[in-house]
C-alpha cells in the first residue's frame, strides 16, 4: 500500500516537473514572439497620439505584413518602429519563422513581403518572388584574444570546421588544439556560415551552443577556440580574423571581398512597382537614407 | 474522520454547520486531487499526441538506434541513441558520485556532527537545494569548464583523434549534476536515518559494537528505504535537470565518454526548440516522450525495488 502511495506520489511529481518545463518552454516562446510585434504596434499607437506633426508628408494606412527570417527580426523590429514613427497610420507586423517559409508566405499572398536572410532560389523565383536585398550581413569567424592567427583561407576555415585540421599549428599558429565552436542546428547564422563555406552538414563541432551571446563567450573564455557570430555583435573580447586576406569590415563585404557575408532580402511578389502603394512608401523608406540608417545601426552593411 | 468531527464539535457549534463544513472540505480536497490527475493525464495525452508523428515519420528504430543527429541536412537524420546513452551514463556517474557523498554526509548530520557543527552544515545544504539550476550552469562554465580544459590537454595532448571542447564535455556535467542532487539525497537521508528507532542504535552499542561499525551494520540498513526514495528523486532530479547541463556540457551529438562533448535527452530539446522547424521540431516532441517514458520507467523499477525491499523487511 505504501508503496504504491509513493509510486503514485512520485510519478506525480516527475510529471508536474515535466509540466513546468513543458508549459514554460511554450510560454516563454509565445510570449517572445507576441511581445515583439506588440512592441511594434505599441510603440505605433504612442506614436501617433504624440508626434501627429511627422505625418503631414502623406497620408498613409493600412497594415504591412512581414514574415520570414529570424536572423532579421532586428532589422525587420527596427525598421518597422521607424516607418511607423513617420506613419503613424500604419501598421507594420513582423513575423519570424524562417526565410523559407517567409518566401512561401509571399507567394502564397499570405504576407506582403517575405524576409529571406539568403539569395532566392529559383524555384522561388519561378513562383514570382522577386529578390530585394535591403542590407548585407557579415559573418565574423573569432578567436580568443591569445591567438597568434590573424588569417585564414577558404579552405584552412573549412577544413577546421570538419575537422581535418585540428591544431592551430597546422595554419601557421601556436601548438595549442583548436577547440571548434558553432551554433546548434536550426540557427540561421550556422545556415549562412555552412553554406557560405561549402561544408553544409559536414561540421564536426565541438561546441553547438544555442545563441550568439553563448559562442561569444565561450571563443573568449577558451584558448584555441574559434567560433562564428554576426559581424555587428563583435567586440573587443574576441579577435574577428581575415579570411584571405580580407578584414571583415563594412567597405570590404560591400565590395564583395568578404566571402563570410549574406545579404538581408525582402522579397515581393512580384517587382516592387506593381506592389500597392503602402509596400511601395515601405521600400521607397528601407531603401532611402533614413532606412538605410536604421540597418546600419542594427550592425548592418548597408546596399546604397 | 469521525473522531475530527467529533474535536470540532465543540468548537464548530450546531450539527449542520459540522455537515457544511465537513461537505465543503471534503469537496476542496476532490477538487485538489482531481487537478493533480488531470494534470498527469492531459501531459500524457500530450506528449503522446505530440510526439508520435515523427515515430511514424522516421522510423522509430531510426530514431532509437540511429547515431547520427542531422535534423537540417538535405538528407535529414533523427537517431538519438548517442543522446540516450549520454542521458543514462551522465545520470548513473552523478549518482555513482552524488550519492555515497550525500549518504555520508546526511550521517554526518545525523550523528557523527556536534550540534553546533550541524547547525552550519545544515542550513549550507538547505541553501544548495534552493539555488537555481542556471547558477550551477554559470559556475560550471567559469570553475569547472576552464579546469576540465587543462586535464583534457593534458590526458589527450598526444592524441591524434580527439575532439577538444575546451572542458565542455560529460565530467562537467556530471559534476554538476552530482551536487545538484546533494540537497535531494542528504536531506531524504537525515531524515530516514533520524527515524530509525534509537532501541537499534542502543542494541548496537550495548552488544559492543563501536559507533562506526553500528552506523553502517545497524543505522543504515535500517534506514534503508528512506535512503533508496532518497536516491530514486536523486534520479529524477539529474535526468530531468537541462539548464545547468546545456551550459556546460558541449552539447554536441557524441558517444558518452567522459572527453566527449554530449548532449542530454533534455539538452536536446531545449538547444534546438527556438529554430526548429517541420519534422525537426515534431523530433523534439519525441525527445521529450522518450524521456517521459525514461522517468517513467525509472520510476516504476526503482519503486518495484523498494516495494521487494520493504517486504524482505517484514
Amino acid at each position: 500500500m505504501k508503496a504504491k502511495k509513493m509510486i503514485a506520489l512520485l510519478s506525480a511529481c516527475a510529471l508536474s516537473v515535466l509540466c513546468m518545463t513543458g508549459c514554460g518552454e511554450d510560454a516563454a516562446n509565445s510570449n517572445a514572439s507576441s511581445g515583439s510585434q506588440n512592441s511594434v504596434t505599441e510603440s505605433s499607437s504612442r506614436e501617433s497620439k504624440t508626434e501627429e506633426s511627422k505625418s503631414e508628408e502623406v497620408a498613409l494606412s493600412g497594415t504591412i505584413q512581414m514574415v520570414g527570417s529570424t536572423s532579421m527580426e532586428k532589422l525587420a523590429n527596427a525598421l518597422a518602429e521607424s516607418f511607423m514613427e513617420k506613419y503613424p497610420d500604419v501598421t507594420v507586423t513582423a513575423e519570424f519563422v524562417g526565410s523559407g517559409a517567409g518566401i512561401e508566405a509571399v507567394n502564397s499572398g499570405n504576407a506582403d513581403i517575405g524576409n529571406s536572410s539568403r539569395n532566392l532560389k529559383d524555384e522561388e523565383k519561378a513562383n514570382g518572388a522577386v529578390e530585394n536585398i535591403v542590407a548585407i550581413d557579415g559573418i565574423a569567424v573569432c578567436v580568443d584574444t591569445s591567438n597568434t592567427v590573424t588569417n585564414l583561407t577558404k579552405q584552412q576555415l573549412s577544413d577546421i570546421y570538419t575537422g581535418t585540421v585540428t591544431n592551430w599549428s597546422e595554419v601557421g599558429g601556436a601548438d595549442a588544439p583548436i577547440v571548434v565552436v558553432g551554433r546548434e542546428a536550426g540557427s540561421g547564422t550556422r545556415g549562412a556560415f555552412e553554406e557560405l563555406l561549402g561544408v553544409e552538414d559536414a561540421c564536426a563541432y565541438a561546441n553547438e551552443l544555442d545563441s550568439t551571446g553563448a559562442v561569444m563567450a565561450k571563443v573568449a573564455s577558451t584558448p584555441g577556440a574559434i567560433g562564428y557570430v554576426s559581424l555587428d555583435v563583435v567586440d573587443d573580447s574576441v579577435i574577428a580574423l581575415s579570411l584571405e586576406g580580407v578584414e571583415p569590415t563594412a567597405d570590404n563585404i560591400k565590395a564583395g571581398n568578404y566571402f563570410l557575408s549574406r545579404p538581408f532580402v525582402m522579397a515581393t511578389k512580384g517587382e516592387i512597382s506593381e506592389q500597392s502603394e503602402l509596400v511601395q512608401a515601405w521600400f521607397d523608406y528601407v531603401l532611402g537614407e533614413e532606412g538605410q540608417a536604421v540597418a546600419a545601426k542594427v550592425g548592418l552593411i548597408t546596399v546604397q | 474522520m469521525k473522531t475530527q468531527t467529533v474535536d470540532f464539535g465543540t468548537i464548530m457549534g450546531s450539527k449542520r454547520n459540522k455537515a457544511v463544513v465537513e461537505n465543503v472540505a471534503q469537496a476542496i480536497f476532490t477538487v485538489c486531487a482531481s487537478f493533480a490527475i488531470l494534470a498527469v493525464a492531459s501531459i500524457t495525452l500530450y506528449m503522446i499526441i505530440s510526439g508520435t508523428p515523427a515515430i511514424f515519420k522516421v522510423g522509430l528504430k531510426e530514431i532509437l538506434f540511429g547515431t547520427a543527429w542531422e535534423p537540417t541536412a538535405a538528407q535529414p537524420r533523427y537517431g538519438i541513441l548517442y543522446v540516450i546513452l549520454t542521458s543514462i551514463v551522465g545520470t548513473a556517474l552523478a549518482i555513482l558520485i552524488g550519492v555515497p557523498v550525500g549518504i555520508l554526509t546526511a550521517v554526518f548530520l545525523a550523528e557523527v556532527a556536534d550540534k553546533r557543527v550541524a547547525k552550519i552544515v545544515k542550513p549550507a545544504v538547505e541553501l544548495l537545494a534552493g539555488i537555481p539550476s542556471v547558477i550551477y550552469g554559470l559556475l560550471g562554465i567559469y570553475l569547472i569548464n576552464p579546469l576540465m580544459y587543462k586535464l583534457e590537454l593534458l590526458i589527450f595532448a598526444d592524441s591524434e583523434t580527439h575532439q577538444f571542447t575546451g572542458g565542455a564535455n560529460l565530467l562537467s556535467a556530471v559534476l554538476v549534476l552530482a551536487v545538484m542532487i546533494l540537497p535531494t539525497v542528504i536531506n531524504i537521508s537525515e531524515t530516514s536515518i533520524r527515524a530509525v528507532h534509537p532501541g537499534i542504535k542502543a542494541a548496537s552499542l550495548a552488544l559492543g559494537a563501536s559507533h562506526v561499525q553500528t552506523i553502517f551494520k545497524s543505522i543504515l540498513p535500517a534506514a534503508k528505504s528512506g535512503i533508496v526514495t532518497a536516491v530514486v528523486l536523486g534520479v529524477g532530479r539529474a535526468i530531468g535537470e537541462a539548464m545547468a547541463i546545456t551550459l556546460v556540457s558541449g552539447s554536441s551529438v557524441n558517444m558518452p565518454l567522459p572527453f566527449n562533448s554530449v548532449r542530454f535527452l533534455t539538452t536536446a530539446i531545449v538547444s534546438e526548440m527556438s529554430y526548429s522547424e517541420g519534422t525537426h521540431r515534431q523530433m523534439l516532441f519525441t525527445i521529450g516522450l522518450v524521456l517521459f517514458v525514461f522517468i517513467m520507467v525509472i520510476n516504476i523499477v526503482l519503486n518495484g525495488i523498494l516495494k521487494k525491499g520493504a517486504q524482505a523487511d517484514e
